[in-house]
């Protein structure tokens, strides 16, 4: 790929509010072709609101956005020639089989029959759902419901993709499976937006933005937000967490303190001058701890320290 | 009145559906006041094993005790004893906020002479005080889940069981409610847990894996990681990602491969050998590798790779 790569969705000064607030606030950003963008943040956040003006559902107060060229709000049938939206509940049809759901979306859009055919014969394989082509859509799980719901959405070899919190209430092996067909499709050069409000799916995403209160807080790859986290992580395992958490609330610069389940997780200031410190209370307080590491922060430890801080975070 | 330090105890349970075993011989017991985990996919047999438990639907063989009664002969008093949770909360959305409490107090026959003080100690629990006239289906996902917390704990169970508590609910509401069950279980309170949310995992004291209806694992969070992993985990940082993943699909010792974002994540048997071989072998085909480091693998990946084990097929079939 050369340099100049033109980005498949720019988003400039998206605004929408409602009777009371300002669901989205002047969010901007660019996702590049073949990129997974996250959309990362707690419900009421405000993603909901931005992907459905990205899907031309919604018109913005302010601001524009493109799809592939095409202005989302001006000319949204152009728009969604090139854009695929799957909303949170996707409209499979619980009647219908699987191989029936996907040819009345291949023939919402317009596909042609061998084309369909071949098209959703290889999603179903990576989706592995192959074997469930003749079951009715109301009979699968929950994941392969969401799974069948995106080979429907991709039928059509959309360029881009905007998908809303794809795998909430998904099992671990769908999710995986689901994020396989993510990574096919970016070799395809498909841009993707998702949202999620899985901080550790956010891992897995080539960007994230953390969206809060309608405002994008962090915007950069998962591995410079967490090497740009200026507090330390300390897993100490201790067989009595709870008594540990109590006497390291003495300790200065701890920002965070839970409970995990064999010890306790600390998002603290100046970890290196603090660790033997820490490690004094803990045993003149005779609190048992068998192991104390510092770790690499999780999106969750940034998210959080971001939003209780009330730090207007690392403008990204 | 039971003495017994042990809250749950499960023996061979076994339910059946026709000739379908949704639950296979499950064998557990947990400790008053522990945090336990049941994780698995759905369908893999975790509600049905919950609906037994809670006295909803006897087990076809095999024995249960919970709170000290027998789930199969006296269903009746585990469901006086146990306080249940369910992921859509099941609160009355157009009641108040306290008529959602007095009519759980009425359901769970809470002593009509104890009713307030236990709303007003659900309320301070919940940090809901001063919301009580508040329509139900108003309030926050967070809110509801306290309340729905709350409303489950009001006639002093000893045993709560939480499906799925957290979907839906923020991470900052998420911490908030993981120090309320914290505080219970410090109460004494065993907290009964299933989630196939593998960041929920890590709170609890610990966890059971179950797949197609058997215990695939059993241990704290720190005990599956090192025990259950087979293989070890390395991230590999190469460019471009697609050939090479498909590349380590056939490579040597590579037990499993796949993208992680901008790196990838490779199941090894040994990752001191793996190391160079693995720089070696993507060099040859040339691939670009900026690093290869071994790393701690996540519940997620240790469930994976226990579920691919107990059934290969389904791992070739995805392979696409």
């Amino acid at each position: 790929m050369t340099a100049a790569v033109q980005p498949a969705l720019t988003i400039r000064g998206l605004t929408k509010s409602f009777p009371g607030i300002r669901a989205v606030d002047g969010v901007s950003c660019d996702v590049y072709p073949g990129e997974i963008f996250g959309l990362v943040g707690p419900d009421g956040a405000g993603k909901t609101t931005t992907l459905r003006m990205l899907a031309g559902v919604m018109p913005p107060d302010q601001g524009s956005a493109t799809v592939a060229g095409s202005d989302v709000v001006h000319d949204p049938e152009a728009a969604k020639h090139d854009l695929s939206y799957m909303p949170q509940r996707f409209g499979l049809y619980e009647d219908l089989t699987v191989d029936e759901n996907i040819r009345f979306y291949g023939d919402l859009f317009g596909v042609r029959a061998n084309e369909r055919r071949a098209r959703s014969a290889q999603l179903l394989e990576a989706a592995g759902m192959s074997e469930f082509r003749k079951r009715l859509a109301g009979k699968l799980s929950g994941g392969m419901k969401q799974k069948l719901g995106l080979v429907c959405a991709l039928i059509h070899h959309p360029k881009v993709i905007l998908l809303d919190e794809p795998t909430t209430g998904v099992d671990p092996v769908s999710r995986r499976d689901f994020w396989r067909i993510l990574y096919n499709l970016i070799a395809e050069g498909v841009a993707i937006l998702t949202s999620t409000a899985y901080l550790d799916e956010a891992e897995r995403c080539h960007r994230v933005a953390l969206m809060h209160e309608g405002k994008l807080l962090f915007l950069d790859t998962p591995a410079k937000l967490k090497s740009g986290f200026a507090k330390g992580v300390l897993a100490i395992l201790s067989s009595d967490a709870r008594r540990m958490k109590e006497e390291l609330k003495r300790v200065e610069g701890i920002s965070s303190l839970v409970l995990t389940g064999d010890g306790v997780h600390v998002v603290i200031e100046d970890p290196v001058r603090r660790i033997p410190q820490i490690k004094a209370q803990l045993v003149s307080a005779q609190v048992p701890f068998s192991e104390m590491r510092q770790v690499v922060p999780t999106i969750e430890d940034l998210f959080v320290d971001a939003v209780t801080s009330g730090r207007s975070g690392g403008q990204g | 009145m039971n003495h017994d330090a042990r809250s749950v105890v499960v023996e061979e349970l076994v339910k059946r559906f026709g000739d379908f075993t949704a639950v296979d011989h499950i064998n557990l017991e947990t400790r008053k006041g522990e945090i336990f985990g049941f994780l698995g996919p759905n369908g893999a047999g975790k509600s049905t094993t919950i609906r037994m438990l809670c006295g909803l639907l006897t087990p076809t063989s095999g024995r249960a005790i919970v709170a000290g009664y027998d789930v199969a002969h006296d269903p009746e008093s585990v469901r006086q004893n146990i306080g249940y949770m369910s992921q859509r909360f099941s609160l009355y959305n157009d009641l108040r906020v306290i008529e959602n409490l007095r009519l759980f107090a009425g359901l769970y026959d809470v002593p009509r002479s104890l009713v307030e003080e236990r709303i007003a100690w659900a309320l301070e629990m919940a940090n809901l005080r001063g919301q009580e006239k508040l329509i139900t289906g108003t309030l926050p996902g967070g809110w509801k889940q306290r309340l729905a917390l709350g409303c489950a704990l009001l006639h002093r169970p000893t045993i709560i069981f939480l499906d799925e508590p957290t979907s839906g609910v923020d991470p900052i509401s998420r911490r908030q409610f993981w120090d309320l069950i914290h505080r219970m279980s410090g109460e004494g309170v065993t907290v009964f847990v299933t989630t196939h949310y593998m960041e929920e995992a890590e709170y609890c004291n610990r966890l059971a894996m179950i797949y197609r209806g058997s215990m695939v694992a059993l241990g704290t969070p720190t005990e599956l990681k090192h025990k259950y992993m087979k293989g070890e985990l390395l991230l590999v940082e190469c460019e471009p990602l697609g050939p090479a993943v498909e590349a380590l699909g056939s490579a040597p010792d590579v037990v499993d491969a796949a993208v992680f974002g901008n790196a990838l994540h490779l199941v090894v048997g040994n990752a001191e050998t793996a190391i160079p071989a693995i720089t070696e072998f993507l060099r040859k085909r040339e691939i670009n590798v900026t690093d290869v480091e071994k790393i701690q693998p996540s519940l997620e990946d240790v469930f994976v790779s226990l579920t691919s084990e107990h059934d290969p097929s389904r791992n070739l079939a995805v392979q696409a």
